[in-house]
């Protein structure tokens, strides 16, 4: 009998309640904003174990429903508190291919953390750390990779795109049985893992490490394939033996401001800033060769994750001064309060209900500054956010060599003008029924491609749901209703 | 990887590649380019197609030696390998029937319009081609445009081979010569040269195809780096391109956009140069 130590059956629900929530061990917020690696530390193994006593256990779990792709947190919380930290992490990965990820990147807050019940009298049980440190736990102590055992099926499934949607679509394919390949236009799989995100949030060798797993289970993944154009849809079901295909092929395009002045040199998409980074290594210039405009004095544009990741970037890159330029106000912003608190312990600039309306250039063609204007909150918009309307004559200027643009992107025509007959929504965005099945027989699709820029767990939860619906359109369980 | 199957040398600091590539070699077609990326810690360069052979799986690139990643790149020996080639981008070219066409290829864009001049002569056009350099050995493929052309005048800057004088001085030519009929012209090369070309054919209302050239990463329009003013509005090269009307383009921003990192050009250059005791010929 192995002794649990502070073992889980031990403790009362008065005792678990007694229990505070645990701090997250972090880098120094000036000395991190430096360096490029990881912000969070990970909590070590007591404290993992003291916060997974937090959880009461409920019979009827409200976290589950939290979370898209419905992981067993009750089942793996009391894993961790009897100290079996690998079983935690196995009863993870039979509903979520990416652990070592959402853990990371997931916004608990508004997911799974903020239906745990601790939150009616304090602070919820910290899942998303929790989950992260079983997946680490995981990556440094586990004796092989993951294998399935199930009967192939002789069935070909193509997934396009190797992000969160992509993968975990293939990884939960895999474990049926099915023989599946990944397609991925660049060079690296992992989609908006390894371009956008940038290594102090969510270090490359995570995502490595997770595409192992993914080949372990017997998928393949085929970069340098730009679908739509190397091959199209049609061409991979019926000239390759494609039973099924899923589209993940992400959000695409940047969306830039449409003011004066956004081509001057100095003027960046959020895109391609952190590509340059992430992807590319510009970071390390001129070890790696792709070079980028770090920026003394920099703006970034925008209110969501990406603008956070890309101002924390230019921080990290050298610059002394990154400002966050936003339309409306503090509360309206849509990124995660985790990443607005670190931007703010890492000395950001937050320049609230401002826009720009012209980027000014020097006389040889590099950015200056921006006009900007201040605004006010109006009557809520059709996103439910109170529109900002500008106040008249309040215009003012900000000095800066950099701008990064961080306004949103849209969707990525390539795919759908190759397909024929693939039906799209006004904005571009592919329309699928209830089953993620798209106008098409035997084609589905995912993630941002069919609902805009969203987050990681989403395009996963999407991607388990398409894994079944294609599981069952193989097996002759679904049928197309077009 | 991608099998480097044959490389030559066919000009000063201008190296021909066929590397193995079956889908590209597959998929693509004329006016298409393709993204390289030579080694682990290179970084992402768009090349134009010049060539493909479906048969063997293999595609025709041709490099001009300029900076650090085409140093490299001509470093490397038959039978190694390209660690990334993605591809076919862009827009396949827009083939029409014109009459007499005039494409004109200055230095490197001679690549360009190779195939270009190809598809036109087999959509029933004639061909009247122009290629373009700053002296004689600089001219590239002047056999194979002049078999697909039905007249092939040759320009150096220098005097030193063909006519002396610009490639626009010809074109010129063509335009005042009342036997000739000019339908369009087709054009790819340096941004300058696009430029006058341009403004001439504009004058006389000529249609005017060019091929731009800005700096890309990805290539798929994920990052819009590549994005040119073509009529006002802001064009994403690598997806709604690379060929764009020529009397709509922005040149002069096209131009400045060009030279973002020269800075940073120079140092990764120079540091190459000194690590590898080697010299980019100038």
């Amino acid at each position: 009998m192995v002794d649990k130590g502070n073992g889980d059956g031990k403790l009362t629900a008065k005792e678990r309640l007694a229990i505070e929530r645990q701090k997250m061990p972090e880098q120094d917020g000036i000395e991190r904003s430096k360096n490029f690696e990881e912000v969070n530390l990970g909590l070590p193994e007591e404290i993992a174990i003291r916060e997974a006593q937090r959880c009461l256990q409920c019979k009827k779990a409200a976290c589950v429903e939290g979370c898209p792709v419905e992981i067993d947190i009750p089942g793996f919380l009391k894993l961790i508190a009897e100290r079996d930290f690998l079983g935690a992490a196995a009863l993870i990965r039979q509903d979520n291919n990416l652990p070592a990820v959402t853990g990371r990147v997931c916004p608990q807050e508004t997911q799974c953390e903020i239906k745990c019940v601790r939150c009616k009298s304090g602070a919820p049980v910290a899942i998303g750390w929790l989950e992260r440190f079983a997946a680490d736990y995981e990556i440094a102590h586990r004796k092989g990779r993951p294998k399935t055992t199930a009967v192939k099926t002789g069935k070909k499934v193509a997934c396009i795109g190797s992000g969160p949607a992509g993968v975990t679509c293939a990884g939960e394919l895999a474990k049926m049985g099915h023989d599946v390949t990944v397609f991925e236009a660049f060079h690296k799989a992992g989609g908006v893992l390894v371009y956008g995100i940038p290594e102090f949030r969510m270090p490359n060798r995570i995502v490595e490490d997770e595409m192992e797993n993914l080949k372990s289970l017997g998928v393949k993944i085929e970069t340098n394939v730009l679908v739509g154009r190397t091959v199209t849809i049609n061409q991979l079901m019926e000239q390759e033996g494609y039973d099924s295909a899923f589209i993940a092929n992400g959000a695409g395009l940047p969306v830039f401001m449409k003011i004066p002045g956004e081509n001057f040199k100095g003027v960046y998409s959020a895109n391609e800033y952190l590509t340059r980074t992430n992807l590319m290594g510009a970071f390390q210039f001129p070890k790696y060769d792709t070079p980028i405009i770090a920026g003394r004095r920099v703006c970034v544009i925008g209110g969501g994750n990406v603008a956070m990741d890309a101002v924390r970037t230019s921080k990290r890159l050298g610059a002394e001064e990154s400002i966050i330029v936003y339309r409306r106000a503090r509360e309206q912003m849509p990124a995660r309060v985790e990443e607005v608190h670190h931007a703010e312990q890492e000395q950001i600039r937050f320049e609230m209900l401002t826009a720009p309306v012209e980027v000014l250039g020097t006389e040889d063609g590099w950015v200056r500054g921006m006009t900007c204007i201040r605004m006010e909150l109006g009557e809520p918009d059709a996103s439910g956010r109170r529109r900002p309307i500008p106040i008249e004559g309040s215009e003012f200027l900000i000095e800066c060599d950099l701008v990064v643009v961080a306004v949103g992107t849209s969707a990525n025509p390539l795919i759908t003008q190759t397909t024929p007959g693939l039906k799209t929504n006004k904005w571009g965005y592919i329309e699928t029924d209830d089953n993620l099945m798209t106008s098409i027989p035997g084609v589905f699709a995912g993630g941002d491609i069919i609902r805009g820029a969203a987050t990681v767990i989403l395009a996963m939860g999407d991607g388990k749901k398409a894994a079944q619906s294609i599981d069952a359109y193989l097996n002759g369980r679904l049928r197309y209703n077009g | 990887m991608y099998e480097i199957v044959d490389k030559r040398t066919i000009g000063p600091n201008l190296t021909q590649y066929q590397i193995k590539a079956p889908r590209i070699a597959k998929a693509r077609k004329c006016g298409q380019f393709v993204i390289v990326r030579a080694r682990e810690h290179g970084e992402r360069i768009p090349l134009t197609v010049a060539d493909t052979d479906p048969e063997t799986g293999t595609i025709t690139l041709i490099v001009q030696t300029v900076g650090k990643s085409t140093l490299e790149m001509s470093q490397l020996k038959k039978g190694e390998c390209f660690q990334d080639v993605v591809g076919p981008m862009g827009q396949p070219s827009h083939i029409d029937k014109f009459g007499t066409v005039v494409v004109i290829g200055g230095g490197l864009g001679t690549a360009v319009v190779l195939p270009q001049a190809i598809a036109l002569r087999e959509s029933g056009n004639k061909i009247i081609s122009i290629i373009g350099a700053r002296t004689k050995e600089l001219l590239i493929l002047q056999e194979q445009l002049g078999a697909v052309s039905d007249e092939l005048i040759l320009t150096t800057d220098d005097g030193s081979y063909g006519k002396k004088g610009l490639v626009t001085d010809a074109l010129q030519e063509l335009i005042d010569d009342p036997k000739v009929d000019v339908g369009a012209v087709y054009c790819a090369g340096p941004v300058i040269m696009m430029k006058f070309v341009s403004l001439l054919t504009k004058k006389y209302n000529i249609p005017t195809v060019v091929s731009l050239n800005p700096i890309m990463v990805d290539g798929t329009g994920m990052c819009g780096g590549c994005r040119v003013t073509v009529n006002g509005q802001s064009k994403f090269a690598c997806v709604d391109g690379p060929e764009f009307d020529g009397h709509q383009v922005d040149y002069d921003e096209l131009m400045d956009r060009l030279t973002t990192y020269r800075k940073q050009e120079q140092e990764s250059l120079e540091r190459f140069e000194k690590q590898h005791n080697c010299k980019l010929q100038r």
